[in-house]
């Protein structure tokens, strides 16, 4: 009886470990940040990291908090350079679900937000844009500001969605 | 004075080591009391740091620097001023923050302005390190990583590590401090930049301490009360960080730690003071004034008003006074 126990367990054990690698083999890793160039004028500056919701303090200490009580389950960002010359950062938080998304976006707007269609909603400022789509929120921020910053940050944004 | 790619090359050869017969010795106690239980904080100002492209003047950030210490010290030749200020002979760290990435760290002109005015103290540039978290923050001031001993050290905490030994006061329980705090400096001039934050209301002097503990993320309950004047209190801490010049260059009122720049200000100013407190509830009613111009809430209406600063001054702590009577505030 012990033996046919955990026969039956080992069955169902290695069933299970078939069943979930051949998912994994076909599950799409999804990487949203556009190579360079692949978004005009715009180059990948630097290498994509990657944080944890337990470690996400060393990315953003004393903001974490808000985006983990949100259900964050990790963040990635990279840096980016606009022909050369406009700076900017693109960072992209894997939220729990939707609404975990839908909550930081809602509540990081102030006076000056422009809302804009991208993904399933967006706000924009001057130098900046923050947009959800599904689980993902995404905030693109430009180190300066200059005539063409909504015009290259849009562009890049939009790079950013096509991916998500 | 030399631009910025001079000072790179001079800190890179070793010309910029200047003064290093100084007879001085330790300096003494800074003539910062004008009247007796009186804490002096100088905030020095200059409307044109940047330039009309937004572009940071470099030669006025070393002019402001020198009008803060001027103002403070009472000496008007700021190396007579510097002299008063550290030890030769001995490591000065400057603890930097650049926590909040490239738009809202502590401005490297500041950082090499510091670092000219101390090598021309008679602190030899290998007696000087600029530190942080680690090198992403270090970088995000515009700074560049270096180890090497006959220049001015620059890395982070990542490359020095921590002690494996806890140490404790209050709330700040079993905190593992930088090695650069604990084995290599002297002495530590602060160099925090202004911003609001999410958690503690306001970031400046004292919670630029959260930037020398391998795990700050665990002195957050409360809005930061009382574990960041419970921090200060460390010994280490207490006694080392003796100077603290802020950079309030730039500013964020609302959405710090991190940079949003749609809340961006320039104060275009210094906050310098030995007395941490009295500094950061200086800092504070910047903020304040800020967020009321342009129709935020109080941080108090907003429920995290920076608690930790009356908590900094009271008699568990005495790190400093709080009250506006007992801070003798010069604004030049």
């Amino acid at each position: 009886m012990k033996f046919k126990l955990n026969y039956k367990w080992a069955v169902a054990a290695i069933v299970m470990v078939a069943v979930s690698a051949g998912t994994g083999c076909k599950h799409k890793v999804s990487d949203p940040f556009p190579a360079t160039d692949a978004v005009s004028g715009w180059q990948k500056t630097s290498e994509t990291r990657t944080y944890v919701a337990k470690d996400l303090w060393q990315y953003i200490d004393g903001d974490a908090e808000q985006y983990i009580s949100a259900g964050v389950v990790s963040t990635s960002t990279s840096d980016y350079k606009h022909q050369g010359q406009l700076e900017a950062t693109v960072d992209v938080y894997t939220m729990g679900d939707a609404a975990g998304a839908r909550k930081i976006l809602e509540t990081g707007q102030t006076n000056g937000a422009k809302a804009m269609q991208l993904g399933d909603a967006g706000i924009t400022y001057a130098q900046s844009i923050v947009f959800r789509k599904g689980t993902a929120l995404v905030r693109i921020v430009a180190y300066e500001s200059t005539p063409d910053t909504q015009q290259a940050l849009l562009a890049l944004a939009q790079g950013v969605e096509a991916k998500l | 004075m030399k631009n910025r790619r001079d000072f790179l090359k001079g800190a890179a050869t070793g010309a910029l080591v200047l003064g290093t017969g100084s007879k001085l010795g330790l300096a003494g106690m800074l003539d910062s009391k004008t009247e007796a239980a009186k804490s002096k904080v100088v905030v020095a100002r200059d409307a044109a740091l940047h330039g009309s492209d937004g572009t940071l003047d470099e030669k006025r950030v070393q002019a402001l620097l020198d009008r803060a210490i001027a103002s403070y010290t009472g000496h008007e030749k700021p190396i007579d001023a510097w002299k008063r200020i550290v030890p030769v002979g001995k490591v000065i760290g400057l603890k930097v923050n650049g926590l909040g990435g490239k738009g809202i760290s502590t401005h490297a002109a500041l950082v090499m302005a510091v670092c000219e005015r101390l090598q021309q103290a008679g602190v030899k540039a290998g007696e000087i390190i600029v530190w942080d978290r680690n090198a992403r923050d270090i970088e995000a001031c515009g700074l560049t990583i270096n180890t090497d001993a006959s220049r001015v050290r620059v890395y982070g905490n990542d490359v020095a590590g921590y002690e494996e030994q806890g140490v404790a006061f209050g709330s700040a329980m079993d905190v593992k401090l930088a090695k650069i705090l604990t084995r290599e400096c002297a002495m530590v001039i602060n160099l925090p930049i202004l911003k609001d934050h999410e958690l503690a209301g306001v970031t400046f002097s004292m919670k630029n301490m959260y930037g020398v503990v391998q795990k700050p993320f665990e002195l957050h309950a409360g809005g930061c009360n009382p574990s960041v004047a419970d921090l200060n209190c460390i010994p280490a801490i207490r006694e080392k960080v003796r100077f603290t010049i802020g950079d309030a260059i730039s500013s964020v009122y609302n959405g710090g730690p991190g940079f949003h720049p749609e809340h961006l200000w320039q104060p275009n100013a210094l906050i310098v003071g030995e007395d941490r407190v009295a500094v950061d509830h200086t800092a504070w009613q910047m903020i304040e004034r800020k967020r009321a111009e342009v129709g935020m809430p109080t941080l108090d209406a907003a429920k995290r008003p920076p608690r930790y600063i009356a908590t900094a001054a009271d008699q568990a702590h005495n790190l400093g006074v709080n009250d506006p009577q007992r801070i003798h505030l010069m604004e030049v």
